[in-house]
């Protein structure tokens, strides 16, 4: 029955309520790094992992730090510098482990710690009330969600490069209403959990 | 150039050559999220405001004292503080309005906006230039999701303000107040705005030919 409700969990968070398309959240690198898919499936998975292991630490610190000490109104300081800290980490982890996977992500990890997806599900999980392992399951789905938006996203845009578009509608604005046909097809799926 | 159109420039800057929202194209997660109603949008608006001018002056305060190696965890610190004063301040005053806007609000933290004034501007300016610039980004911020806020408001709902309009003969376009009617709303205002500053351009270039 546990494995029913994480695959319902998975349906929820990748389609139904998509970071990008129904929860605004993670927009600036979703319009900004999407113009071709190699370097959005790069940004995607980097947000993926930084959104696992955020969701993790950041429960951690909730649970045994903040709550006990009953300072729930440092959430978003202590969050912030939670999530800051884990990107710097892992930038230098991943020089140091594996220098094909840093120059593949690394440019986009200093990105990734001012990515409102990233404090965005830290502070769902608290909000939420989820246990240790759905706030780590709802940042790891989140993130595929977000891949799969910013994929999908990166191969429209490659095929809106060679088609007539309106000269003032070039750029952000053809790409947003892009995002919000793809926001429209996604709605299709809104009953389905 | 004095003082006053010095300030008056950075001023409207803010909120018209450089505006956050349809110039820049900063900070889209709450310019889309919030604005179902053009209520929330002010009031996402004066939140980003207040902490835009608060941090702007701290930055600005500090800018001698901090290290040029960790002035962004610094400033995100800083920007931190003002975001938690505004979201207890809307807890306990305006808790309707904190309950609409929701995440949101801890979310002003990651506006890239505010991050982008201290780092471009008030690290580098005095106090005073650097609240005015934080005023002036905010009400630009402010007056392009009220204007958002309005649009989605007057076609999803049939009114402004809560107030209704278009009468009971009116069937809302349910759409708009959707996720999918942000992105569209957004997208063909930043299309008209660019095509308006175009026209305005090309009528400059002309009377400067002449």
């Amino acid at each position: 029955m546990n494995n029913m409700n994480i695959l319902l969990f998975f349906v929820d968070c990748v389609i139904c309520n998509n970071f990008i398309f129904s929860r605004f959240l993670g927009c600036c690198p979703f319009l900004g790094v999407s113009s071709k898919v190699e370097t959005a499936v790069s940004m995607g998975i980097a947000v993926t992992f930084v959104m696992t292991i955020a969701s993790l630490f950041t429960w951690m610190v909730n649970t045994w730090v903040l709550v006990p000490l009953n300072l729930r109104f440092m959430e978003t300081v202590s969050f912030i510098l939670v999530i800051a800290a884990l990107v710097q980490f892992i930038e230098m982890f991943l020089k140091k482990s594996s220098p094909s996977l840093y120059r593949a992500l690394g440019i986009y990890l200093p990105l990734i710690t001012t990515n409102c997806a990233v404090l965005g599900v830290a502070t769902l999980n608290v909000k939420n009330a989820y246990n240790l392992l759905y706030s780590v399951l709802n940042g790891c789905f989140g993130g595929i969600g977000f891949l799969l938006a910013i994929a999908l996203m990166a191969g429209v845009r490659e095929r809106l490069e060679s088609s007539k578009i309106p000269e003032s509608m070039k750029g952000f604005p053809i790409t947003l209403v892009t995002a919000g046909l793809m926001a429209l097809a996604f709605m299709g799926f809104k009953g389905l959990v | 150039m004095s003082e006053k159109t010095r300030l008056g420039k950075i001023f409207a800057n803010g909120v018209i050559s450089e505006n956050p929202t349809f110039r820049l194209v900063l900070g889209t997660c709450p310019t889309m999220a919030v604005t179902t109603s053009a209520l929330n949008g002010i009031g996402m608006g004066a939140a980003a405001t207040f902490v835009l001018i608060g941090s702007n002056i701290v930055v600005s305060l500090l800018r001698r004292f901090i290290p040029d190696r960790v002035r962004i965890p610094a400033f995100i610190v800083i920007i931190c503080t003002f975001v938690t004063m505004i979201q207890l301040l809307m807890q306990a005053f305006l808790p309707s309005l904190y309950e609409s806007l929701g995440i949101f609000i801890p979310l002003i933290v990651v506006n890239c906006i505010i991050l982008a004034r201290a780092e471009a501007f008030a690290s580098k300016k005095p106090v005073l230039a650097s609240a005015v610039d934080g005023l002036g980004m905010g009400i630009g911020f402010t007056l392009a999701l009220t204007l958002i806020g309005i649009v989605r408001e007057l076609l999803g709902n049939g009114s402004v303000f809560g107030v209704n309009v278009l009468g009971a003969s009116y069937d809302p376009m349910i759409l708009m107040i959707l996720p999918a009617g942000g992105f569209l709303t957004f997208g063909l205002l930043l299309g008209a705005f660019n095509a308006i500053i175009k026209k305005l351009d090309r009528k400059r270039m002309k009377e400067a030919a002449e």
